[in-house]
């Protein structure tokens, strides 16, 4: 199916080891033939030196050293500050698919707090056999603790940030929904901020919509969900609650703090009396009303959930119970994206709106039903493994790139525990040009948008494009050798196309 | 303010100055010591880790080049100048969202600047960059934060964490010396006790302040008075007990709590150096008059911490 090799003579230097074929190339509809809202950016890159290009990009690489936007990787000499890969050329989605993405993603969040609330009051869709009992009770991201309570304006899940792909065919696909504590909203800003540096006048002709506003409309989001209480006493305030300098996110939640004006708080800094949650200032103890957690369900609370916990606040969740916090998200949002769940979504949107899904899910195997999952052990070295909790690129296994040992490992894990595992076609992610080693390569992207539900749904256009940074990986994840580049989303069609 | 940010604060600034301070007394000790023969310069090790607080080996042996080191850039020594960078930094990471943008990365670049130096052998042939880049470093995140961020709260734990460390390593570095030399106090120094003498102002950024307030003719009392009591000189005890004392009035107002003991220490610290005679000082022995500020100091820090910092909860809530 790989269309022929490339008439790769035809490109100067910059193009010289442009990979085509096997997969949607973002930038090009034929080999040399750019689509038409890439066709300046190509022009750019045909012109400009690739020494410019080179300097831009060590120029962007020192800017983000200095200002310290680091993640950490785990697992190697605790915590080793990395800086997040960034790459200078940028993804470009028209108009018109992006209306599709925004439309797609508001129904899908709309959908899955409706699902949530009914899972956790009635359970009309269990009693109908829409979506079988046995794997909402048996996630283990389902909050027995949260049955029955009523959360501010029945949203449960009001940050989140969605993991599209573009498939083969061109469409865009869903491939996880991130409902618990989504991360890289702040490269998506910093990415933006280095390329209106290095492509000003590109930057301004192609009319890209802005995204510098999301701290802004995140707290407007976190305000609309004040417990009803707080207009009579003051102000509602809004803290974001970081697991602390250690995390790997770390450096988001004091950019994200900063740029909302908000008191960026650890666990040692709250403490609950009274089901009241305090923060402890120089001035005395102060009221805390809404809080943006950055910490997972299980460590919020040690009296509640893990007895181990350090970073959690005791006695936080009797006082959200009582209604006197919010926290954002809701506790037992995770069991909405629950991998396995997940293959339920589709019928779930018909379910709660009566509509079609927008966006399409990607195919899925359920290893607990014996038909699909003996089809699945049989083309292990075709399919991608994935554990249903995990995320971050952790426990999975990509077919065709592993080994026989691999593949047995994953074999006896399945049929221990065949609810922990999905399985899904290996998928060809679209391809994006890269400039890399000096010149412009292809490499494999997705893409997360953010999405906020508070008094209605907001999409902040762009999103974070992560690249499998390795030739032929198809791994995004930045704890996994990642990058990411700025998406542009562009205000108006380009050129009478689209 | 939050409890543990204004704690980060504080230390961030505490760390910082003493980064500053050890490269500079460093920097002019190896400075000194290039117009000195060896047999005199060998007292002055001894008198330096004194002065840093840092333990003398016990063999007696000093051998200068690997002090440096370990003074410098050994990252097990705790009050290293790269430790106190890097716990400067690590403090100011934890807080980032208090600060500006630019403190951040004027802080981030010092500190990638000392570990970098960390990794290469041969700074020792080229000490001096290293210690005045150190010195310049800090002083620019001084005037980038004085002139970044806001002068509320946050800004007021970082002037009385600078001050606080910059009090208590004078009034160690000046009783270290005064212990230690024997000379006629009001007559002028000469030859290689001038040295000394130049060496102790150095080591405040202070001669060339001393020499336009008593002309370049040393006297110890007059040095005395100058690093002790000068109400201008911004590397004086008594300017930064000064300092301290205003950073507590302002943080005392603006957290309404402007009777508590960490204001009243202060003040009583600051009346004592207001009043003090040099002469009375200096009769009844230097070394115990620094030895009651240092005290008083470490007192009003205790109290810092018990009132703003780790305060009990219960009466809190009362």
């Amino acid at each position: 199916m790989n269309p022929p090799e490339a008439p790769l003579t035809l490109f100067r230097p910059p193009f010289r080891n442009y990979q085509f074929g096997g997969a949607y190339d973002e930038m090009f509809a034929a080999p040399g033939t750019p689509r038409p809202h890439y066709q300046a950016l190509f022009q750019n890159l045909l012109e400009l030196p690739p020494e410019e290009l080179r300097k831009s990009q060590q120029a962007a690489d020192l800017s983000f050293l200095h200002q310290g936007i680091t993640f950490t990787v785990y697992g190697n000499d605790e915590g080793t500050e990395r800086v997040f890969p960034n790459d200078l050329l940028p993804r470009i989605i028209p108009h018109d698919e992006w209306r599709k993405i925004e439309n797609g993603l508001t129904q899908r969040i709309a959908a899955l707090n409706l699902f949530l609330e009914d899972i956790y009051h009635n359970g009309r869709i269990l009693a109908d056999g829409i979506v079988p009992r046995e794997l909402v009770y048996s996630c283990r991201h389902f909050r027995r603790e949260m049955r029955g309570l009523t959360v501010p304006r029945g949203i449960y899940v009001s940050i989140c940030g969605t993991d599209l792909v573009r498939l083969p065919d061109g469409s865009f696909a869903v491939l996880e929904d991130n409902l618990r504590v989504p991360s890289g909203v702040s490269y998506m800003l910093a990415n933006r901020k280095v390329l209106k540096k290095v492509f000003p006048t590109l930057f301004r002709d192609y009319g890209v919509c802005p995204v510098d506003h999301y701290a802004q409309a995140l707290l407007a989001t976190l305000r609309a969900l004040a417990p009803a209480n707080t207009s009579t006493r003051h102000e509602p305030k809004v803290v974001l609650l970081t697991p602390g300098v250690f995390n790997s996110a770390y450096f988001e939640h004091t950019f994200l703090a900063q740029q909302m004006g908000v008191e960026l708080v650890e666990g040692r800094d709250l403490l609950v009396h009274d089901n009241i949650v305090y923060m402890r200032t120089t001035a005395g103890l102060r009221r805390v009303d809404v809080i943006y957690r950055r910490v997972d369900d299980d460590f919020l609370d040690p009296l509640c959930f893990r007895r181990d916990s350090s970073l959690g606040v005791p006695g936080l969740f009797n006082a959200y119970r009582a209604g006197n916090v919010v926290l954002a998200n809701a506790i037992g949002t995770g069991v909405a994206d629950d991998k396995a769940l997940y293959a339920y979504v589709p019928k779930i949107i018909r379910y709660y709106l009566g509509e079609e899904p927008i966006l399409a899910n990607v195919e899925t195997y359920l290893l607990n039903e014996p038909s699909q999952r003996s089809y699945v052990l049989e083309h292990l070295d075709e399919l991608v493994v994935k554990a249903v909790g995990e995320s971050g690129g952790y426990g999975m296994l990509i077919g065709p790139h592993s080994t026989e040992e691999e593949r047995e490992e994953f074999r006896r894990r399945i049929e221990a525990e065949p609810r922990n595992y999905i399985a899904q076609p290996t998928l060809s992610l679209s391809r994006a040009p890269c400039f890399l080693e000096g010149e412009v390569q292809a490499r494999h992207v997705d893409l997360r948008p953010y999405i906020l539900y508070g008094e209605n749904v907001t999409l902040v256009p762009g999103g974070l494009t992560r690249v499998a940074l390795r030739r032929g990986s198809l791994v995004v994840n930045s704890s996994q050798g990642g990058g990411s580049k700025d998406t542009w989303v562009l205000r108006a069609a380009v050129n009478g196309h689209d | 303010m939050l409890s543990r940010v204004a704690d980060s604060l504080y230390w961030m600034s505490r760390y910082l100055e003493r980064a500053e301070h050890t490269a500079r007394l460093i920097d002019v000790d190896l400075q000194l010591r290039l117009d000195q023969s060896p047999e005199a310069g060998a007292g002055r090790w001894r008198r330096l880790l004194l002065a840093l607080q840092a333990p003398v080996p016990e063999d007696g042996k000093i051998d200068g080049n690997s002090l440096s080191q370990i003074l410098t850039l050994d990252r097990t020594n705790p009050s290293s100048i790269l430790s106190c960078v890097a716990a400067a930094r690590e403090n100011l990471r934890q807080v980032r969202e208090q600060c500006s943008t630019e403190m951040w990365e004027q802080l981030n670049r010092l500190y990638l600047q000392v570990t970098s130096t960390a990794a290469s052998e041969a700074w020792l042939l080229n000490s001096h960059v290293f210690f005045r880049a150190v010195q310049e470093g800090a002083h620019l995140f001084q005037g980038v934060t004085d002139s970044t961020m806001s002068h509320g709260e946050g800004w007021q734990y970082i002037q009385l964490g600078r001050f606080v460390e910059r009090t208590d390593a004078l009034a160690r570095l000046i009783g270290a010396h005064f212990g230690s030399l024997v000379h006629p106090l009001d007559l002028a120094a000469e030859s290689e006790e001038y040295l000394e003498w130049v060496g102790l102002l150095k080591s405040c950024s202070a001669f060339e302040a001393y020499c336009k307030a008593y002309t370049a003719e040393l006297r110890p009392l007059r040095v005395a008075e100058f690093l002790l009591l000068n109400p201008e000189f911004p590397h004086s005890v008594r300017f930064s007990v000064d300092m301290v004392h205003a950073a507590l009035t302002a943080i005392g107002e603006m957290t309404e709590r402007k009777a508590e003991q960490p204001v009243r220490l202060a003040g009583r610290l600051r009346a004592t150096l207001s009043f003090s005679q040099i002469d009375e000082v200096m009769a009844s022995g230097a070394s115990g008059y620094v030895d009651s500020v240092r005290w008083q100091c470490a007192q009003a820090h205790t109290a810092i911490q018990q009132v703003y910092f780790d305060y009990a909860v219960e009466p809190a809530l009362a």
